[in-house]
């Protein structure tokens, strides 16, 4: 058996942007993507007079709640616990993969049907099921799309963004039969034929699923409440049919109070879908008896969160609420897709989170890892739709200089690469960040609205005001941190725990 | 020591630069709503927005409005939950109503269910009589204008979460009293000890090429019907 794709090993940043763009079918799927989200999420965003306020009320809860975490996961535990459920802390990956599988042991059942989670495909949950003989089936849309295919997600909302209809037909007619319902005859490639297939493939697994894993949304302190927001319905098939339940949840999702959902649920669909609502949303508190899983088990993830919590500058990051906004504007992921950035978290997020997650601090990550924060023009049009007011740009550089600092030659060059590319159209681009650096400091401290195209309203002081180009010409003149070596190894991959292999990533929408 | 120990450790090692009494501020000069006037009319639009099916209706009318849905509809079985008024399955005919017992907070009544060979146990319809059934008719604890959902929240006539996910067709009745404009709105009449089913429109997909379909897992066809 071929072993199952991972991120691991894939070429940096920039080789691998370099081979997406020369992709045109790629492009062309992209492009139409995010442009069509994006005009969608504007919309709706313009709806809302006060988005301004929600937004900074979004990261302020946020912030809030990270500034005094250890309190909140504590309150939460006892909320959980006090409505009948268990919780689990799992320090890594590994241990998280660990207590999920001695669960599902426990319940003596070999299958387990997954709700869309970023959380657990950053912990290879899959893979550590499967080498114990569990079999886990993906049940959104995409998620079988990529799982049938032998695939990896490239987007955090549409995972399957880069297959076209007749290629998704195609691996629906080869591999469903493998999974278990065959693809129907005469199976078209129209979009609601395929859907129907999944339907049909789906449902009797539905029914009679013993256990679900699910990442989720939000996390309560105050009630002990979950919240899974979702589009297919596949994600209330998994929270309410099975005996079971486990979810594993980063402890960065946690917020303070039930009243906070009303600024979340106002934020994410928007952000996310560019929906006034996504179809469903489930919340649940502990067990209810007679109605959903009678046994309930929460796993708390650090996996990496701390370290991000632990910079000052970074710990932003873990603001995120997925809705996967940033990606869909960036003129960077727009031209190479997610795999480019080799992890489950695509885009500018992916670029300041991974790097954090996978301890770029500590300067000992890998030539693809360092490139990261490399892949992003920082034109800045990805704080200015973040629904949670992540400076993206400011942690870019903030990361640079890690690289730089941890890294030396090594890094460098993996960012003398990265820069090679995103300036491959230097002077067009020079251009561009030159008139958009100046207008910075011109234009209004707020968004004009929310609904103008991002190059024409970006207003981001708190982005350095000199361009990337600006930038990099002014740190290559800068002498080196060491000399370069005459024959520079990659590091090897065994220098980092397995864990942290794996690959980075997180959930759910 | 214990992962829960660690974790607690790292995160406090990590938030050395706050104080312990840190009460980081959070403004909430949002709104509390969007909309004071026409909130109906506008969670009407929105419904239909989803390609939802809405019709309103006065109160003493909504028997024969359920009777006619269930007739366009074809429809030979519906689920009804527990706590559904009499009345409103008054012009079914005999037979069509497959009833569950689950009621929140009060567990397993004795069977109410005359057709012995749906029920898994003491009034509770099997997973399969719900797949096999052609709709199911609820209730529906609020609905939000700004967004065209409805909220179910286990309570009288809405049941158990899995009755309005596996049929097929979802026919809701919903008071306009119950309708309010948005979700802080909304949130502050909800108990988040029970378990709730936001519901925007039918279950529906983007993830092929962007095409919006309806009906993946949930009910591929939601009614509504509003009682003044
Ligand atoms: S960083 Fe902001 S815009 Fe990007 S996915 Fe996270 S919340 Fe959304």
């Amino acid at each position: 058996m071929t072993p199952p794709p991972t991120f691991l090993g894939m070429p940096p940043f920039p080789e691998a942007a370099r081979s997406a763009v020369s992709n045109p079918q790629l492009r062309h799927n992209l492009r139409k993507a995010t442009h069509t989200i994006r005009d969608k999420r504007a919309h709706v965003v313009g709806e809302l007079s006060d988005w301004a306020e929600l937004r900074a009320a979004g990261a302020a809860i946020k912030d809030r709640t990270l500034r005094r975490l250890d309190e909140y996961l504590v309150a939460a535990e006892a909320a959980v616990t006090a409505a009948g459920g268990t919780v689990h802390w799992a320090a890594d990956a590994a241990e998280a993969n660990r207590i999920v599988a001695d669960l599902v042991r426990a319940t003596g059942e070999t299958e387990v049907v997954k709700v869309k989670s970023m959380v657990t495909q950053e912990i290879g949950l899959n893979e550590a099921l499967a080498a114990e003989g569990i079999r886990a089936y993906e049940t959104d849309l995409a998620e079988l799309i990529v799982q049938l295919g032998d695939d990896l997600p490239s987007h955090i909302l549409v995972p399957a963004i880069h297959r076209n209809r007749a290629e998704i037909r195609e691996i629906f007619v080869r591999e469903m039969a493998e999974w278990g319902v065959p693809a129907p005859p005469g199976l078209t490639d129209e979009p609601a034929a395929l859907a129907e297939a999944a339907r049909r493939h789906l449902r009797e697994r539905f029914l009679s699923a013993k256990v679900a894993v699910s990442g989720a949304n939000f996390l309560v302190a105050e009630t002990g409440t979950l919240v899974v927001v979702e589009s297919e319905g596949n994600g209330r098939m998994c929270l309410t049919l099975p005996e079971t339940l486990i979810s594993v949840v980063g402890i960065e999702k946690v917020v303070p109070t039930w009243a906070d959902l009303e600024v979340f649920l106002q934020l994410l669909p928007r952000s996310s879908t560019g929906e006034r609502m996504n179809p469903y949303t489930s919340t649940w508190t502990g067990v209810t008896p007679g109605d959903g899983p009678r046994d309930f088990h929460l796993v708390l993830l650090d996996n990496g969160r701390t370290d991000v919590l632990a910079d000052t500058t970074g710990r932003q990051a873990l603001r995120c609420i997925r809705c996967s906004a940033c990606l869909n504007v960036c003129p960077v992921y727009e031209r190479t897709g997610g795999h480019a950035y080799g992890s489950v978290y695509p885009g500018p997020i992916g670029a300041i989170l991974v790097p954090q997650l996978r301890g770029v601090a500590s300067g000992k990550v890998d030539p693809q890892t360092a490139s990261l924060p490399y892949a992003s023009s920082l034109c800045g049009a990805c704080y200015e739709v973040c629904p949670v007011a992540i400076d993206i740009p400011e942690v870019l550089v903030h990361l640079r200089e890690q690289v730089v600092e941890g890294g030396g030659h090594r890094a460098e060059r993996a960012a003398m690469r990265a820069a090679e590319w995103v300036l491959d159209d230097a002077k067009r681009l020079r251009t561009v960040q030159r008139v958009a650096a100046r207008s910075r400091r011109l234009l209004p401290r707020r968004a004009p609205g929310p609904g103008a195209a991002w190059s024409d309203s970006r207003a981001l002081p708190e982005v350095p005001a000199r361009s990337f180009r600006d930038w990099w010409v002014r740190e290559r003149s800068a002498p080196p941190p060491q000399p370069p070596a005459a024959s520079p190894q990659p590091p090897a991959a065994s220098a980092q725990p397995p864990a942290e292999q794996n690959r980075i990533e997180e959930d759910d929408r | 020591m214990s992962s829960r120990e660690a974790i607690l450790a790292r995160v406090r090692r990590a938030l050395a630069d706050v104080p312990r009494d840190d009460d980081f501020p959070v403004a909430r000069d949002y709104a509390r709503a969007h909309v004071a006037e026409g909130v109906l009319e506008l969670f009407v639009e929105h419904l239909r927005d989803y390609r939802a099916v809405v019709h309103e209706v006065a109160e003493d009318a909504l028997p024969d409005a359920v009777a006619a849905a269930v007739g366009r509809r074809g429809a030979r079985t519906v689920v009804t939950p527990a706590g559904l008024p009499a009345a409103w399955t008054a012009g079914l005919a005999e037979g069509v109503c497959l009833a569950d017992g689950w009621e929140y907070g009060q567990l397993y009544e004795d069977s109410i269910n005359n057709r012995p060979e749906l029920v898994e146990a003491a009034g509770i319809l099997t997973t399969h009589a719900l797949d096999t059934a052609d709709g199911v008719l609820t209730a529906a604890a609020v609905g939000i204008a700004e967004t065209g959902t409805i909220v179910l929240d286990a309570g009288p006539g809405q049941g158990r979460r899995a009755l309005t996910l596996v049929p097929d067709w979802h026919l809701c009745v919903m008071r306009a009293a119950d309708v309010v404009a948005s979700v802080p709105r909304a949130l502050e009449r909800l108990d988040p000890g029970r378990p709730l089913t936001w519901i925007s429109g039918p279950s529906a997909t983007s993830d092929i090429e962007l095409n919006r379909v309806e009906g993946v897992h949930g009910p591929r066809t939601l009614e509504v019907l509003i009682v003044r």
